[in-house]
């Protein structure tokens, strides 16, 4: 008697996406950048003239613009899983490309960033502000590098004809830890740019 | 067709919230509006933050343990900053 593939498993059943490890690794770094924004914010507390004085020195612009790509960046690697999971492996790729697109802009703009502060004289040990600012966004920066690696191994395997609508599980690994690193950002963009 | 709708929206609203968090930073509000504008920013976060974990993260389908994980982070932090911020203007 022929097998009948089942349907994808129907969206009823509570199911978190993607492996449980990575869930473990999101937990963790929910919880390190969280006591990070918190000291921030507290630091900031002590010495409100001094930070404000400091953050009026930050570009605004290309914080904003950074929100924007990791934004988008987010918006196509979900378009990227949604596809896969209906077999549109091409489509799938072209939106995992256009995700590393955004992050590969993002890095560009942080590094034009950290270059024209670095020609500013400023470094981590200018003030408390620009300590944390500078640790803050490199430690972002850092995950955004590895959820880089992520999508283009991603699309490594995807161009390989590897996933599909039959196990969609790698991908969902993958997008949840960009979604978190964009997460990361949407608190530290007002946060650090834009709270005063 | 119906999850790209979800997923169009939640791009489109997030950066709409992002063109607004801007614009408050641009006008520089503080002076002015003081509370209102920590609330105004709070609000517009905890926004952004609600449709990357409930679309993005798929916690919408998730088990509620997760869901209230993360959005229990995010609530958190928002509120932990808060009241530093509060505590620097006292």
């Amino acid at each position: 008697m022929p097998s009948i593939p089942l349907p994808h498993a129907p969206e009823s059943a509570p199911r978190l996406r993607g492996d449980l490890g990575v869930w473990l690794i999101i937990l963790a770094e929910l919880l390190t950048f969280g006591i990070f924004f918190v000291s921030y914010a507290f630091a900031r507390s002590r010495d409100v003239a001094g930070f404000n004085a400091a953050q009026a020195t930050l570009d605004l612009h290309s914080g904003a613009f950074n929100t924007v790509l990791l934004i988008t960046g987010s918006w196509c690697v979900a378009r990227a899983v949604q596809a896969v999971r209906s077999d549109a492996r091409s489509v799938g790729l072209r939106w995992l490309l256009a995700a590393m697109a955004c992050g590969a802009g993002f890095g560009v703009v942080k590094l034009a960033e950290y270059a024209a502060k670095l020609n500013q004289g400023i470094d981590l040990t200018s003030n408390t502000f620009y300590t944390l600012y500078l640790m803050l966004t490199a430690f972002h920066f850092l995950h955004v590098v590895v959820a880089m690696l992520a999508l283009g191994y991603l699309a490594v395997r995807l161009q390989r004809g590897a996933y599909g609508s039959h196990d969609s599980h790698a991908m969902e690994t993958g997008a949840a830890f960009w979604h978190m690193v964009d997460l990361l950002w949407i608190v530290l963009f007002p946060l650090v740019y834009v709270l005063r | 067709m119906h999850e790209t709708r979800w997923l169009n929206a939640a791009w489109v609203l997030l950066l709409a919230a992002t063109a607004i968090t801007y614009v408050l930073g641009e006008m520089g509000l503080v002076s002015q509006a003081g509370g209102w504008f920590l609330a105004g920013l709070g609000v517009l976060t905890v926004v952004k933050g609600v449709v990357v974990i409930q679309v993005f993260l798929e916690m919408r389908h998730a088990p509620a343990l997760w869901r209230w994980l993360l959005l229990g982070w995010l609530a958190l932090v928002i509120a932990l900053v808060a009241l530093a911020y509060l505590l620097g203007r006292a």
